[in-house]
């Protein structure tokens, strides 16, 4: 019964004490009073459709023998012959350890290294010289990686700077390090602290920002130094933060940084620089392998949906802040 | 307060370390920078740490301004930027503002539908092929289309519009205003900070894109600065450095104009950020916790 239902101007439903509306009734009237909201969402929902959940309908090729002039519909279903051949292929083992070593690395080091800038940041006494480091150190977060592989080649080659400035002041013999896969992982990780720490502090320090200052003044009063401060009061503070963004991180521990390193890589480093990511685009985009390469993606999009929530029932259990 | 000697050996510990962190993040910039201005004879020469131009010369960003690949390529990505950000921006509002209104009732389902994309895709190949057969291959609308709308950038944008006050909406509507009038009246004039951070964001991916481009595009006159950097500076492809000067020469030049490539692309993304630095914390922080 509608119309026993007050509304506001806004579309906003006053409920009453009256009888449940059926569904089918709201549905009709939230659709009318909401007409042109529906309207505006109209092009982003179809984006979404075609876009994101297109590919997802895409995916049956990874159980088919997809061939492009038959389209979805006229390649024959195959099962798990793909995944089956992934598994069993010499490449399997370490593009699996390849992605979660590169992964783990990062969490390891590139992840602590943003909130120990912020901590070290909040504990400088004067703001001007704090801003200034901060604009200093955002910056590369801006620059493409294009650019910044580019200057790592340049700086890293034979002679480039970094090894004329090693033979120089210490007499190493020059070190060819983009072209040894032993180098890969610490010039992965060490360009992107690099490049991000001071982005990836951001957040935190917006964190630290957050905590109620009167807890630090008790702090004070009991006789708390710095270092404790920031051990009882500052890191338990922003703990919430950290684990929000550890789990969205974890998320993303499959799809490890692959723009990066395909510039970065070469056959000669693939030992160690080869990931899930940068396979699938050799044997799909290059060597238009699709369904096998579609497989190979959808495997790793399921371990990366589970470890995602893996995650988040860690954090939920522990007690810590968690992202569903 | 009075401060311990520790303390105030951690303070000076401190700052020195955030010295030496700013000349470490700065000084590759700077080297490029100085190289870029120098004699190109003397740069490959030259074994060591740069602190002034040698024998300023502008010869390199002479051969880059020459230089058709080049010249093509940026106006390429300057269409790349004022298109694809333009077609996101509008895009983006339109979701954001749309999913921020209170009793509509399929706002939280569509939220989900599409902050599930966040976390699961259907991946590279199928993209690619449904790129192929929407007859997007090899146009420029490649690099516009697929990427209409960060799930990340619409969460950030509709935190913003849910911020605005309701207040403001309700006397509006009383005085007879729909939702496009409030939504360009009201809540988009309210959200200024943000959407220029949107702005910065959209920008600077397209600006910094090469990807899509490398996958989605085979004729040359299409790609963006990017990918012609990444044939400059790692697939070391010097005839797309260049054009205009015969073989013998490009050895030692070779390596200024790389420098000088390198600042005619990113300088302008770089003068442009730090107007807008203050918006970022604020930015960065919603579209991280409301997730």
């Amino acid at each position: 019964m509608p119309d026993l239902q007050q509304q506001t101007s806004s579309g906003t439903i006053v409920k009453k004490d009256f009888p449940k509306e059926s569904f089918r009734h709201r549905v009709i009237r939230d659709f009318k009073v909401n007409k042109m909201i529906y309207l505006m969402l109209l092009p982003v929902v179809v984006y979404y459709l075609i876009f994101h959940y297109g590919p997802m309908y895409g995916l049956q090729i990874a159980f088919k023998d997809y061939a492009p002039t038959k389209g979805f519909w006229g390649s024959s279903w195959v099962g798990l012959t793909h995944f089956q051949d992934f598994f069993n292929s010499f490449f399997f083992w370490r593009l699996l350890k390849n992605t979660l070593l590169l992964s783990l690395y990062s969490m390891l080091f590139f992840f602590p290294a943003g909130i120990i800038l912020a901590l070290l940041l909040n504990e400088l006494t004067s703001n001007r010289f704090k801003r200034l480091v901060q604009t200093i150190t955002y910056m590369p977060h801006f620059v493409s990686l294009v650019v910044i592989v580019g200057i790592m080649f340049d700086f890293l080659s034979v002679n480039g700077l970094i090894n004329n400035l090693l033979s120089s002041v210490f007499g190493i013999e020059p070190i060819p390090f983009m072209r040894e896969a032993g180098w890969f992982r610490s010039l992965y990780i060490g360009s992107d602290i690099w490049q991000n720490i001071g982005w990836s502090s951001i957040i935190f320090l917006a964190a630290i920002s957050n905590i109620d200052t009167s807890l630090y003044e008790a702090a004070r009063m009991d006789g708390a130094g710095r270092w404790k401060q920031n051990l009882y009061i500052t890191l338990p503070g922003i703990m919430p933060t950290i684990v929000i963004l550890l789990i969205l991180f974890i998320g993303k521990f499959m799809t490890v940084g692959v723009e990066k390193i395909l510039l970065m890589y070469n056959p000669i480093t693939y030992e160690t620089a080869d990931v899930i990511q940068t396979f699938v685009y050799r044997k799909g985009i290059l060597e238009a392998n699709f369904s096998y390469s579609a497989a190979v993606g959808l495997f790793n999009a399921i371990i990366s949906l589970t470890l995602l929530v893996i995650a988040n029932g860690i954090a939920r259990r522990t007690g810590e802040s968690k992202l569903w | 307060m009075k401060k311990s000697a520790s303390e105030r050996l951690f303070d000076y510990g401190n700052i020195i370390f955030m010295m030496l962190l700013s000349v470490g993040t700065l000084y590759p910039l700077i080297y490029v920078l100085i190289a870029s201005f120098s004699d190109p004879g003397f740069i490959s020469q030259y074994r060591g740490l740069l602190l002034y131009p040698q024998g300023i010369t502008l010869d390199a960003y002479k051969l880059v301004f020459m230089n058709p690949n080049i010249t093509n390529a940026y106006g390429n990505t300057l269409f790349y930027v004022f298109v694809g950000t333009t077609f996101n921006i509008i895009m983006t509002s339109l979701g954001a503002y749309a999913l921020s209104r209170r009793g509509v009732m399929w706002t939280s389902a569509i939220m989900f539908f599409i902050v599930f994309t966040m976390f699961f895709d259907g991946g590279l190949i199928p993209m690619y092929i449904l790129v192929g057969n929407l007859g997007l291959l090899d146009t420029r609308w490649a690099l516009i289309i697929p990427g209409a709308v960060s799930a990340f950038n619409l969460i950030i944008m509709r935190t913003a519009f849910q911020a605005v006050p309701y207040s403001l909406e309700e006397s509006a509507r009383i005085d007879g205003a729909n939702d496009w009038t409030i939504m360009f009246r009201i809540v988009l004039p309210l959200s200024l900070p943000v959407m220029a951070v949107m702005v910065l964001f959209y920008g600077v991916s397209h600006w910094n894109s090469w990807f899509p481009a490398m996958i989605y595009l085979q004729d040359r006159t299409l790609l963006p600065l990017q990918l012609v950097l990444r044939e400059i500076l790692i697939t070391n492809n010097t005839d797309s450095m260049l054009t205009a000067i015969s073989s013998g020469d490009k050895a030692p030049i070779g390596e200024t104009v790389k420098y000088a490539t390198i600042i005619v692309s990113t300088v302008p993304i770089l003068l442009l950020y730090p107007f807008l630095q203050k918006y970022f914390v604020k930015g960065v922080m919603i579209g991280a916790i409301k997730e």
